[in-house]
């Protein structure tokens, strides 16, 4: 029987890839194993295997053919003896048009910062360049290389260590390109010991350099979380402030898609507790750029918490040849009068996309971005609850010892007769992250969720 | 020195085996081949996601090491897990059902391809950790050993966990206090896109055991009688309380790390050798014609067998229904 070979998922986000290649072509005959095309996924270009031997009968979907859907039928494989007639009639499926939109957002856009003409009062709406500067567009991962890479230029004492950043490129492809320009003295491929490469990184920052040591992804930092917190976090004051890590450590926090409870885990409550530390988690492009520059100059252990399902967002960076974005100083998304939801990172999105919908309900939301966890902005948070009288904060780690729960601490301490409403900590559920998709979508914080959180506390 | 080099000798020039476990062994190794080959295309299809490790290539590890193993035996691994499964007996619908994320999966859906457990098959995991399940495998021999049994467990893990530190605190530990554990590393020459050689400068793994005073040797991974013969001896060792042991098995993976794993840092030549030249399940098919020990005819019947047994499994994985959202806050707490 003729069967259709569907173009497939070859990564936990793909969507949709372009067929770049097809290494068969009709009438061949193929058996599992043989790589009958290369397909870009949003990662890389992957060989495509034949699972079941037979005849490629038909060619459905032309190579060069972009954006084509995951499970669309690309050819047509008959079996042994069958001819072409039993190809299914149907015309070839039409190439669906290459999405214009840059990257998806559930449910809206995310509104790019109020324009200087509208800012009102507060420094955090400013943008952290001067007016007028040209933009481009960029995605949230050539934004943290580029940071990079620039700091790597100014200052040779910088480099890049960790598993697969160097002839792979990086595992989620954030030091794409990084080997061929700064050479295997810079940036530097280890072997999978999280706790002697982090060990090693403070010892070469007491030495004088400033490393930058990326975790796979932040689950596996907990195997080196010794040196992360005792080693790195510590030794500036046990040495009378003779000697410090100034580095960075950085790589992917949180949930990603589908991947289970040993790898879902948001971090940002644990290092935030933490005095020695820094503690970034941006949100946009500009901001990933701007703060990695600074984290690189920081004199101090700084940790850097990024986002998988983030690295793909396109924003707005600014065209400039150095720019910085300071730390302890949140931004401002959207003013409003009605509530203050303070969020960062990922969480942003579903702050951002809550936003949206309460206005179409009529109440005006307005939205901060800490993008640094320690220092924390909370002046801003101070001055927007004070207008508003209202507050939800917004994250995806569990509730108990949450960011949120520090943040309404501070409220209640420093703003407690402003406050109309109590402040409620929208989390992640308090359990282990499940693998199944329904189960996973309920664990995460969702942004219905949050647009009730703020009915609650506006009495709606 | 306590450790000493291996003499496997070739498949071949072992006589005692009988044409039922030959057949035996190739039909559990086509089993874990076919079994991958619809993971991956399930992937494809979107009905698996996350990470998902596939064991195509190192079929004749697990199967040879389950063949020297006896009932109260243990084994613990790495999220390259299905293999392992499959092997010690676990059910196929429930682990394709796992991978789908559905009620009827080994973990009710919560696991997925990287976290499955079998307490009645004493598979203890599933462990997405690099290393991780090391020191939790010497454990499990620990509480063997405490409780008096001749029980062994199976500790396994790759040649890129075997740079972990926790693996030689491991080491040391199992051998001062003789844990009936056998370390098993299955060296598939790469960890992601890392090969052995741009990781270590100290290749023969099996070796660094000697610096705890383990004894152990190197097995020819990809002939399924050489691991089953350098099983039954160490767990003859651990039986003996004279554990641990440590085999470094050489096998190869033919698919990338994982789905996502555009696999550029070898070449294709380079698999396609492996896969002509030293592929453990043809090599028992040829091994079962050859002795006259089947027929071509009875080959295809078992083909046949296994991939009913497979499409089965993936009905099952796709019938099965997602698990109630109650689900999302039951085994918390015990
Ligand atoms: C502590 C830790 N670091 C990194 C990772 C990411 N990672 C997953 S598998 C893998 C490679 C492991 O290679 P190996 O031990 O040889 O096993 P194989 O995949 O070859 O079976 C890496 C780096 C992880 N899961 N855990
Ligand atoms: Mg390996």
């Amino acid at each position: 029987m003729a069967t259709e070979i569907l173009m497939p998922a070859l990564s936990p986000t793909m969507e949709e890839g372009t067929l770049a290649k097809w290494l068969v072509k009709e009438g061949d005959t193929v058996s599992s194993g043989d790589i009958m095309a290369e397909i870009e996924t949003d990662k890389a270009t992957m060989e495509f295997e034949a699972v079941d031997e037979g005849i490629i009968g038909k060619i459905l979907i032309a190579e060069g053919t972009e954006g084509v859907k995951v499970n669309t039928a690309i050819a047509v494989l008959l079996e042994e003896g069958e001819d072409a007639s039993a190809v299914p009639t149907s015309a070839p499926v039409e190439a669906p048009a290459p999405s214009e939109s840059p990257v998806e957002v559930a449910g809206g856009e995310i509104p790019w910062p109020l324009k200087p003409a509208e800012v009102a009062i507060a420094a955090t709406l400013e943008p952290d360049w001067p007016e007028g500067t040209a933009m481009k567009q960029q995605t949230v991962r050539e934004a943290l290389r580029d940071g990079m890479a620039e700091e790597m230029r100014r200052d040779d004492t910088v480099f890049l260590m960790g598993e697969e950043v160097a002839e792979y490129q990086g595992a989620y492809k954030i030091s794409q390109g990084m080997l061929d320009e700064f050479g295997d003295k810079r940036v530097i491929d280890t072997p999978i010991t999280e706790h002697g490469f982090a060990g090693i990184g403070v010892g070469a920052a007491f030495g004088g350099l400033r490393p930058i040591v990326e975790f796979m992804t932040f689950n596996f930092a907990m195997q080196a979380i010794d040196h992360i917190i005792n080693s790195a976090a510590k030794t500036l004051y046990m040495s009378g402030g003779q000697m410090g890590a100034p580095m960075v450590f950085r790589g992917p926090n949180g949930a990603a898609a589908r991947v289970g409870a040993q790898h879902s885990q948001d971090y940002a409550a644990w290092y935030m507790q933490v005095p020695g530390l820094k503690v970034v988690m941006p949100y946009s492009a500009s901001d990933a750029k701007g703060l990695m520059k600074t984290a690189i100059r920081d004199d101090n252990p700084v940790i850097f918490l990024e986002n998988e399902i983030l690295y793909g967002k396109t924003f707005d960076v600014p065209d400039l040849e150095d720019y910085t974005v300071p730390f302890g100083k949140a931004r401002i998304w959207r003013e409003g009068t009605d509530v203050t939801i303070v969020s960062f990172g990922i969480g942003m999105t579903y702050a951002l996309e809550a936003a949206d919908k309460l206005a179409e309900d009529g109440i005006s939301a307005e939205v901060i971005d800490l993008r640094t966890l320690r220092p924390m902005d909370t002046a801003s948070i101070i001055n927007s609850v004070m207008k508003t009288n209202r507050c939800v904060t917004v994250e995806e780690g569990w509730p108990q010892g949450s960011v949120g729960s520090y943040i309404s601490s501070v409220i209640m301490q420093e703003a407690f007769d402003y406050l109309d409403a109590p402040v409620i900590t929208c989390t992640g559920k308090d359990v282990p992250m499940p693998y199944a998709a329904n189960l996973e979508k309920h664990a995460l914080i969702t942004t219905d969720e949050v647009v009730a959180a703020v009915k609650q506390v506006t009495y709606r | 020195m306590a450790a000493r080099k291996a003499t496997s000798k070739p498949a071949a020039a072992k006589p005692n085996v009988s044409a039922e476990e030959l057949t035996a062994y190739y039909k559990d190794m086509l089993l874990i081949r076919r079994f991958e080959e619809k993971a991956g295309q399930l992937y494809g299809m979107g009905l698996i996601g996350g990470f998902c490790h596939l064991y195509i290539g190192q079929e004749a590890v697990v199967v040879g090491l389950e063949a020297a193993a006896k009932e109260g035996d243990k084994r613990i691994t790495s999220y390259r897990d299905h293999g392992h499964m499959l092997a010690c007996g676990m059910d196929p619908n429930g682990v394709m059902a796992e991978l789908t994320g559905r009620e009827g999966g080994y973990s009710k859906g919560k696991g997925g391809s990287m976290h499955m457990f079998s307490k009645e098959k004493h598979f203890y995991g599933g462990h997405g950790i690099v290393a991780a399940q090391v020191p939790l495998g010497a454990g499990l021999a620990f509480a063997d050993k405490y409780k008096g049994n001749d029980n062994v467990t199976f500790t396994y893990f790759g040649d890129g966990a075997a740079n972990q530190g926790q693996v030689y605190e491991a080491y040391n530990m199992a051998e001062l206090w003789n844990l009936p554990c056998v370390f098993v590393i299955e060296n598939n020459q790469y960890a992601m896109g890392t090969s052995t050689k741009r990781s270590t400068h100290s290749p023969s793994y099996w070796e660094r055991g000697a610096a705890y005073g383990i004894k152990g040797e190197e097995v020819d991974g990809m002939d399924v009688l050489a691991v089953k013969a350098a099983g039954e001896k160490a767990v003859e060792v651990c039986r003996a309380g004279k554990g641990p042991y440590i085999l470094e098995i050489k096998t190869y993976r033919y698919r990338g790390h994982s789905m996502s794993d555009p696999a550029k840092y070898r070449t294709r030549e380079e698999v396609q050798k492996m896969r002509d030249e030293r592929d453990p399940i043809e090599a028992v098919r040829s091994m079962l014609l050859t002795g006259k020990h089947a027929t071509e005819d009875d080959l295809k019947a078992i083909d046949k067998e296994i991939k009913e047994v497979v499409n089965a499994s993936a009905e099952f994985a796709k019938e099965s229904p997602e698990p109630a959202l109650d689900e999302l806050w039951t085994d918390i707490y015990a």
